[in-house]
């Protein structure tokens, strides 16, 4: 339908949408009153019962792990998905495009940028491990540590050089980590199903709050969930630049 | 003053919305749409926030302090991550459409035409 | 609440605008950048840090990335599309 003919539907529905939202706002509770149930229990209980300080990754991992195995196997079908989509199909060839990628630096990247980004990739590869490993302890955990070191390998496609960044992360270790990271967490669920007769209870010692070994399996998941979400990101752009600098049309000479 | 976080969630599912029925363009409708996921996560962190309530961290405050609700925020996290990859996802679909009918443009991508 | 939440939410209500208004599709990515960034102070905000540390990443490097890698393998079967047909 053309886009008069849809403006003008909106024009018609729009209000009446808006009219039974504000409608339904009326029942909500006012902000800042909070009169759920739940919450103020595992506040409550959290920290004696799993000796983890980060209530957020505590639930993510531990109390509500089962929600996060089908999340994450969300993220592992839309990478899959995107894979498929941006394969190289009949009618196209792998070719680098221009002189400049076989010297191996494009888009101008000056002397300053480089060297900026040399500084870049430790440090974000080391926040990354640090935020994943310690998220039972401060905020952190599995997907955020994961996203901070994908962008590790990300610093060096700002310096110029995406064949350094193939090198880097080739494409045959990042599927590996994707997939290490789905099947370690169903593993893992596996484990305490064997060990304790419950499908991913917490079944490793907890030790003492705030240390490092501490939570029982919650560092064990987050690092899991970590590397999949690192291999799930870095597949997904390495797909763009490659159709992006080396697919092209015709047949493969 | 007390149900603003509902109505900004309310206005950008709106402006979200009118952004995927106006766009001429197919990538315009996918960024519209991160806009409309956006208040979703809006109206969640609204529900779970308590007057005066701190972040729901125990490392250095005592365990019996007032906190905000943690389970919404696991909602809300997860749920920021799937959007990026879900986005991609759209994004390749809108990429291999423009290979095989030339066109971005909504009107133009009829498959049973031709 | 806070005058900082009333602030960060009038900055999110007004990026978002701005996002669906932008006609040209190119900087339409980089406004989207920023309305990531307005997004991670009202979490900030809300006392939801973990919520913010994910999506500051994601929508700053992760998603304006994409967009514009899709833009330009578009603009650039464009381009040859053109050059087939003048030949």
């Amino acid at each position: 339908m053309s886009r008069r003919a849809r403006l003008a539907m909106f024009a018609l529905a729009g209000p009446g949408l808006a009219v039974v939202i504000l409608i339904g706002m009326h029942g909500m509770p006012a902000f800042g009153h909070y009169h759920g149930v739940y919450g103020l229990l595992i506040n409550k209980i959290e920290v004696p019962e799993r000796h983890a300080t980060d209530l957020v990754t505590a639930l993510n991992f531990d109390i509500r792990a089962f929600d996060t195995l089908g999340e994450e196997f969300i993220l592992f079908a839309s990478v899959a998905g995107v894979a498929l989509l941006l394969r190289k199909l009949r009618d196209e060839r792998e070719a680098t495009r221009s002189r400049g990628i076989e010297d191996h630096s494009f888009a101008g990247a000056s002397a300053g940028l480089q060297l900026a980004s040399l500084y870049l990739i430790p440090l974000l590869i080391a926040l990354g491990c640090y935020v994943v490993i310690h998220g039972a302890l401060t905020p952190g955990g599995g997907f955020q540590g994961g996203i901070v070191l994908a962008a590790g390998p990300l610093a060096i496609l700002l310096a110029g050089r995406y064949f350094a960044m193939k090198r880097l992360a080739p494409e045959r270790m990042l599927e590996a980590s994707e997939a290490l990271g789905a099947a370690g967490y169903v593993l893992m669920g596996f484990a305490g199903l064997i060990i304790t007769g419950v499908y991913l209870k917490n079944f490793l010692p907890l030790g003492t709050p705030a240390m490092l070994l501490s939570a029982g399996m919650i560092p064990i998941n987050s690092i899991v969930v970590g590397l999949e979400v690192t291999g799930a990101f870095l597949v997904t752009w390495t797909e763009f630049l490659d159709q992006e600098l080396i697919v092209q049309r015709g047949e493969d000479t | 003053m007390s149900f603003l976080p509902y109505v900004v969630a309310a206005w950008l599912f709106f402006i979200g919305l009118y952004g995927v029925v106006s766009s001429t363009n197919l990538i315009r409708t996918v960024l519209s749409l991160t806009i409309v996921q956006s208040s979703t996560y809006l109206v969640l962190l609204g529900v779970g926030y308590r007057n005066g309530g701190k972040a729901p961290i125990v490392a250095d405050i005592p365990t019996s302090s007032k906190l905000v609700d943690p389970i919404v925020q696991v909602l809300v996290l997860t749920d920021v991550v799937i959007e990026a990859t879900v986005t991609a996802l759209l994004l390749a679909l809108v990429v291999q459409a423009h290979k095989r009918f030339g066109s971005v443009r909504p009107a133009d991508l009829r498959a049973l035409r031709d | 609440m806070t005058g900082l939440q009333l602030a960060a939410l009038i900055l999110v209500a007004v990026t978002a605008t701005a996002v669906v208004l932008t006609p040209d599709a190119l900087r339409q990515a980089l406004v989207l950048g920023i309305f990531g960034l307005t997004l991670t102070l009202l979490f900030f905000t809300f006392q939801a840090p973990d919520v913010a540390l994910s999506e500051i990443v994601v929508s700053t490097v992760g998603l304006p990335l994409i967009i514009l890698l899709a833009l330009r393998k578009i603009r650039e079967q464009e381009r040859s599309r053109n050059h087939e047909e003048d030949k």
